[in-house]
This record gives structure tokens, sequence and C-alpha cells, in this order.
């Protein structure tokens, strides 16, 4: 800044010296280029975007319940009523093992998961192209944006999490330590949740195929993972391929912290696998495809 | 001087068509990745699309608190050039360099929500605009206080009228603190009042050292607040100068059209069975055409036209165009030769005197026709914008400016008659004779 350099100094400089010494020393400098010398996801400037990004969590929570009649019921509404749904003709009518869970608690351990995540892969996925009005109009870390949509789900999937405490309080669960699982499996389901909604918003804004074709595979996904049956229907020499899919451990993991079994580490262990590589693959997917967001949506 | 914002050769290119344009289907991709190979066996080169050069090879500097107009036609590459200062998008060659901090105001009201209340959306787009939460909050009173809507600040917006929303949001977006502030076409906006009050602020902002990038098709609003004008034509710089400079030979070129139009081909003649225009020009006392004459002299409009059916009652009428769209005056033959007479089939020719020191000073198009007003009204030609002339404002003392320099206002500049008389006795202080004198 100026004022660091002593008068004197000052003095004796030309004003073409003064004029380069200015654009050399005054800050911020911002810098826009074809070259990608830009970290895309920079983190500096997504925390100067913080404010930013809540409040576009806070606008989408406060929307979505302010429209509504109901307001925050529907997030319970909807695991709730598919709980009961699968309790009555998956366990009373078809009789599906529960590993030894009541009915309810045992869909809604698979239930609670999965509509968080796939609500947020849902909203990640229509975030960017939701937003075209900003982003082709405002810069800012594009990031943010289906951080945002996903962040705003949170509020729901908190409540859905105090009815599962709920249940298990109602069917008197002994607490056993593998409680202590619990807030580990939510907060991967959370990460989980944040990679996908961030990987799909990009490929969206890419590929508009992805808004079709999602319904359609959150749909197969879910009876891909084991909520509407245990695990361990799954012959043993084609469960890997179960695991694979990274909710399948936390879906098993909750109902261990249930049923005070021992936990499917193999299958927590491939979650946590798929965690990484998701984390680093969205990442670079987004940054990949970040630059021409403005120019495509 | 100190340099504020540095555009290195930019520039952009876009796929306009083919199969990279924008967003894709899977189904595309296939077919595409499929194709590549094939293509590539039969030797054929890959297909690029078509593209188009939104800019290209643009280069300037802007100093600290000028005020820089981008003025063009659409398309020029106005708002990619923005666009890619404020880093919505990243240039295809080039670089863009801004010293401190920018704030872009593509649009008035980015992330509005309708359900939101005033006050929610001014901490929103503020948000979205980069000011900081504390410091929205610091300056709230006074964002609402300059869009004059107090009373409606907690009820969601949904319910203003455009008019106020718009008000609201601009007056945010004239609180950002940025060194730097990028705009387009954002002064379009709201009643005439908030737009002088809007202009006002603008000034304000650069004499506070801040530096503004405007983009306007308001010839006016551009000449008024910049000082220096850059012309883009197809991505390509044409001229970069002293705004009155840059605004004159873009309104020029823009019209395309001189001081005489002769139409020699029967069927491009315009009008009727009745009558057709032959010619149209501008010319000098002296019956010389002429592109421009001086705001002291009289200008002739000449319309030459044929008469091919007898009996109608024919009038010739004229009205011109300024720069801003604006009709000036509208005038048609009241002679009383000709008035109620049924005109013979023949050629002829009608000019109307516009007196010198009447016009101010600018480009005029001509709007040329061909009437009856009597029995009924009918037109039998019409000819908008055939012709047109330039008033040079020549800066004389003759004229309706005497001795001032400064800018004038109206679509016309008449010189009239002043009277002015001493109401006080001859014995009364010297002191207000003199103040009277000069008033």
């Amino acid at each position: 800044m100026a004022c660091d350099t002593p008068a004197k100094y000052s003095m004796k400089l030309t004003s073409a010296m003064a004029h380069s010494r200015a654009l050399e020393t005054k800050k911020p400098i911002i810098v826009n280029e074809s070259q990608d010398t830009l970290a895309s996801l920079n983190l500096r400037e997504i925390w100067a975007g913080r404010e930013l990004l809540c409040f576009l969590t806070w606008r989408d929570v406060k929307v979505r319940y302010k429209q509504t009649a109901m307001g925050a019921a529907w997030a319970i509404i909807q695991p709730v009523f598919m709980m009961l749904t699968f309790a009555v003709f998956f366990g009373l009518l078809i009789g599906v093992p529960t590993d030894g869970l009541p009915f309810m608690l045992f869909f809604y351990c698979g239930l609670m998961p999965w509509t968080f995540f796939a609500g947020a892969v849902s909203a990640g996925s229509a975030s960017l192209i939701g937003s075209s009005n900003l982003i082709t109009k405002v810069y800012f870390p594009r990031v943010i944006v289906p951080v945002a949509a996903v962040g705003a789900l949170l509020v729901d999937m908190l409540i859905t999490l105090a009815i599962l405490l709920g249940l298990g309080i109602y069917y008197r669960i002994p607490l056993t330590w593998n409680m202590a699982m619990l807030p580990v499996l939510i907060l991967m389901t959370i990460v989980l949740a944040f990679e996908f909604g961030v990987w799909l918003s990009a490929l969206t804004v890419k590929y508009r195929d992805i808004r079709h074709a999602l319904p359609f595979v959150l749909q197969l996904w879910m009876f891909l993972t084991p909520i509407v049956y245990p695990l361990s229907v799954v012959p043993e020499k084609w469960r890997w391929l179960m695991y694979l899919n990274p909710l399948t451990g936390i879906v098993e993991g909750i109902r261990s912290v249930f049923t005070a079994q021992h936990f499917n580490w193999t299958a927590i262990a491939f979650t946590v696998v798929v965690m990484l590589m998701m984390l680093f693959w969205s990442i670079q997917t987004f940054r990949r495809i970040e630059k021409s967001f403005a120019d495509l949506v | 001087m100190e340099l504020v914002v540095k555009v290195q050769n930019i520039s952009k290119r876009y796929q306009i068509g083919g199969l990279d344009a924008g967003y894709r289907t899977f189904r595309e991709t296939f077919a595409q990745s499929l194709a590549r190979p094939i293509r590539r066996l039969r030797g054929a080169r890959q297909e690029a699309g078509e593209t188009i050069w939104a800019l290209k090879d643009v280069e300037f500097v802007v100093p600290k608190g000028e005020i820089l107009g981008l003025i063009g036609h659409n398309g020029a590459g106005k708002s990619t050039l923005l666009k890619i200062l404020s880093r919505i998008t990243t240039p295809t060659t080039g670089r863009t360099e801004v010293y401190g901090r920018i704030g872009s105001l593509l649009e008035v009201g980015t992330g509005f929500h309708p359900d939101l209340t005033g006050r929610e959306n001014v901490y929103m787009n503020g948000t979205i605009l980069g000011i900081r939460r504390a410091e929205i909050a610091r300056r709230f009173d006074e964002i609402v206080a300059f869009s004059e809507i107090e009373k409606f600040i907690d009820t969601p917006v949904k319910w203003y009228s455009s008019g106020m929303y718009l008000r609201l949001a601009f007056s945010v977006a004239v609180h950002l603190d940025a060194e730097v502030l990028v705009m387009d076409e954002v002064l379009s906006v709201g009643d005439v009042g908030f737009q002088q009050k809007c202009l006002d602020k603008m000034h304000d902002i650069r004499n506070q050292g801040r530096t503004i990038l405007f983009v306007s098709h308001s010839m006016s609003a551009v000449t008024r607040l910049c000082q220096r004008v850059i012309l883009l034509d197809k991505g390509q710089m044409i001229a970069d100068g002293p705004s009155n400079q840059v605004v004159n030979a873009y309104l020029g070129e823009n019209w395309n059209v001189t001081a005489e139009k002769q139409w020699s081909e029967s069927h491009e003649q315009p009008g009727n069975s009745i009558v057709k225009l032959l010619k149209v020009r501008a010319c000098t006392k002296a019956g010389v055409t002429t592109e421009s004459i001086s705001i002291r002299e009289p200008i002739g409009i000449e319309l030459t036209y044929e008469v091919r059916q007898p009996g109608h009652v024919l009038t010739p009428k004229v009205e011109l165009i300024n720069e801003e769209g604006f009709n000036v005056f509208a005038t048609h033959d009241v002679d009383e030769r000709w008035r109620r007479e049924s005109r013979l089939p023949a050629r002829y020719v009608s000019t109307v005197w516009i007196p010198g020191n009447f016009l101010s000073g600018g480009n005029l198009r001509i709007n040329a026709s061909v009437m009856s007003h009597y029995p009924a009204t009918f037109t039998h030609v019409d000819a908008p914008g055939v012709a047109a002339f330039q008033v040079l404002d020549v800066g004389d003392e003759r004229t309706a400016r005497g001795d001032y320099r400064g800018p004038m206002p109206g679509a016309v500049r008449p010189l009239l008659n002043w009277d002015t008389e001493v109401c006080l006795p001859a014995d009364e202080s010297a002191v207000h004779e003199e103040e009277l004198t000069i008033s």
C-alpha cells in the first residue's frame, strides 16, 4: 500500500515508476485469463464467500418453508409415510427379515439417510441451472451454489434424525457403545451428499440429460441399497457388489447402532474409500467444467 | 495516472451450431465419440462447428476515477467484455487485471427473491454483490432512504410495483463500495426523477475516485456521464476517444443514411398508384445538398414526387427524428394555393424551410410522407428515416448559446427574444441596477 513507503522514496519516483509500483503493490489484484492459473476451488475465495453461502442456504430454507402451508412438516412426512408403507407391505405382508429390529425402525434406519441423500443429490444437480441468473450476472465461487443447495437440506435431515432417535426411545433400544458410531455415520452421509451434489451440479450443466435420468437412477439406486431388505439376504459372494454402493455401509451401520450387533466394517471401509475418491473426483469434475458455466447455463 | 483496469489482448470465441455448441446431451456425446474415429479414418478434419468471435484483440487501460462508456450495436461484444472483466466468464485468449475490488451490476436486482421481504432482499442482494453483512447493516438506512420505499421494506417484494422493485435493487447496487463498478444498461430503469438521482450518484462515485465502466444504448446518458468512450463493433474496438467524437462517429455509421435519397426504379419508389416519392434531400439556402449545416443557417428539406392520378388533394409532410429517437416536430404543407386543390398528374418539388437558430445540435433523420388531409386523412407515401443531416453546434455567440459553452438540453434550440426591464427608479442604489441588468 502507498502509505507503507516512506515519503522520501516516493518523492524520488518518476511518474512512470510510481505507476508501475502502484500496479505491483496495490491489492487485491483480480486477474482473469484464459490459462488455468486460477485455482478454481480457491479455499480463500470460498472463505470470503462464506456469508453468501450462509445467505443462499438461509434463503433456500426460508423460501421452502414460507411457500408451503405445512412448512417443516414435509421434512417428516416423506420418510415417515414411506416407513409406514414399507412396514405394512414389506414387513407385515411379505415378511422381510429385519435382523431382529422392529419393522418401523428397520425401514426407517434406511430411509432416514436415503431421503436426505437422494434429496441432496437432486437439489445439488438442479442447483446451478436453477441459479443461472446469478451465474451469468455475478462472480462468486460457483461451488457455493450446490453446497448451499445441499446445505439447506441439513435442516430437514436434523428433523428426520430426531425422529430416528425418537423411534429408538419408543422401542426401548438399550444404550450401547455402538451408539457412538451414529454421529460418524451421519457425518459420512452428509459428506457423501455434498460430494455427489457438487459433482452432479457441474455435470448437469454440461449434460442436460441428467435432469431426466436422475429420478430414475435414484429410484433404482434406492432398491440397490439395502433399505427394504437386510444385506444378509444377499448371497455372500455377491455382497462386494453391494459394497460398491457407499450407502450400503451407512444403512447397515445405522442398523447395527440399534441392534448392538457387530458393525459390518468391510461395508463401512468401502464407504470411506468411495467417499475419499468422490472427494477428489467431484472437485476435479467441478473445476473442469466450472470455467464454462456462464457460457453453458 | 494510476491505472485500475488493464485489458490485454482479450478475445472470446463462442461456438454456435456444430457439435460443440454449449451443453450437450449424452446422445450427442456418444454419437460424437463414435463418429470421431470413423471420421479420422476417412481422413476428414474434425468438425469444429461454426464459431464467432464475440471479442477480438481488445486492449485498453482505464485510469482511476474515470467513467468509461462502452457503446456499439447489439452483439458488438460490450456485455461479453463486462462479463470477462467481472470474471463471470473467462476469455479465450488474453488477460484482464483489475486493481481493487470489482462490483458488477450487469442486472438490477440479481438474486432478488419474490417471497422475501424488501429488508431480506437488501441483505441477500448486497451479499451477492459482495458487500459484507456488517457493511449492509451499517448502511441499511441510507440504502432504504435512497430507494424511497421505507414504508414497504418489510413487505415481500412480490407485492411491489416494478418501479419500487427496481428502485430498491438499484439502491443496493449504488451503495457497493468496490473500487471499480461495471454497469450494463442499469440506468434504463425507473422513472425520470430516479434516473437523475442515479446519474448524480454516479458522479458522486467518480468524485470519490472510483472507476465506472458503463455500457449503454442511450447516447445522451453516455455523453453526459463519460469523458471517454470505446466503440465496439463485431467484437473489435473501432474507436477509443472523447465521448462526443466517438458517439458522433457511431451515430454516423449507425444510421448509414445520407443527405440525399433518390429512387430511380419505379418499383422502388415509395408510394401507391396515386403518388410516388422520387427523391428526398436536405439542402442549403443556395439549393446545394448538404450533410451538415451550421446551427445558425436555415435548411431546406426537399421532397420530389410524381402524381400519377388526377383528382386528389395531396399534402407533403416531413418529420425530424433526433438521436434519442425523439420526434422533434412534424410539419406539412398548409399553403393556401395547394390546400384543398386537386393536383394534376405531374412531377412536384416541395421544400420546407427550417429557419436557422431553431434546431438543436446533433443528427436528425428525415421521415418523408405524402398524405391526403381532405376530404379524409390518408397516407399515400411513407418513407421513414430515408435521409439525414447534421446540425453543427458552432458555438457562435450569434446563436441561442450566447457566451455559454456548456451542454444545452432540449430537442430544439430556438433563438428567442428576451425582454428585461428595469423596474426600480434610476436614483436607487447602483448595486441593485447592476444585479438586474445581469439577470
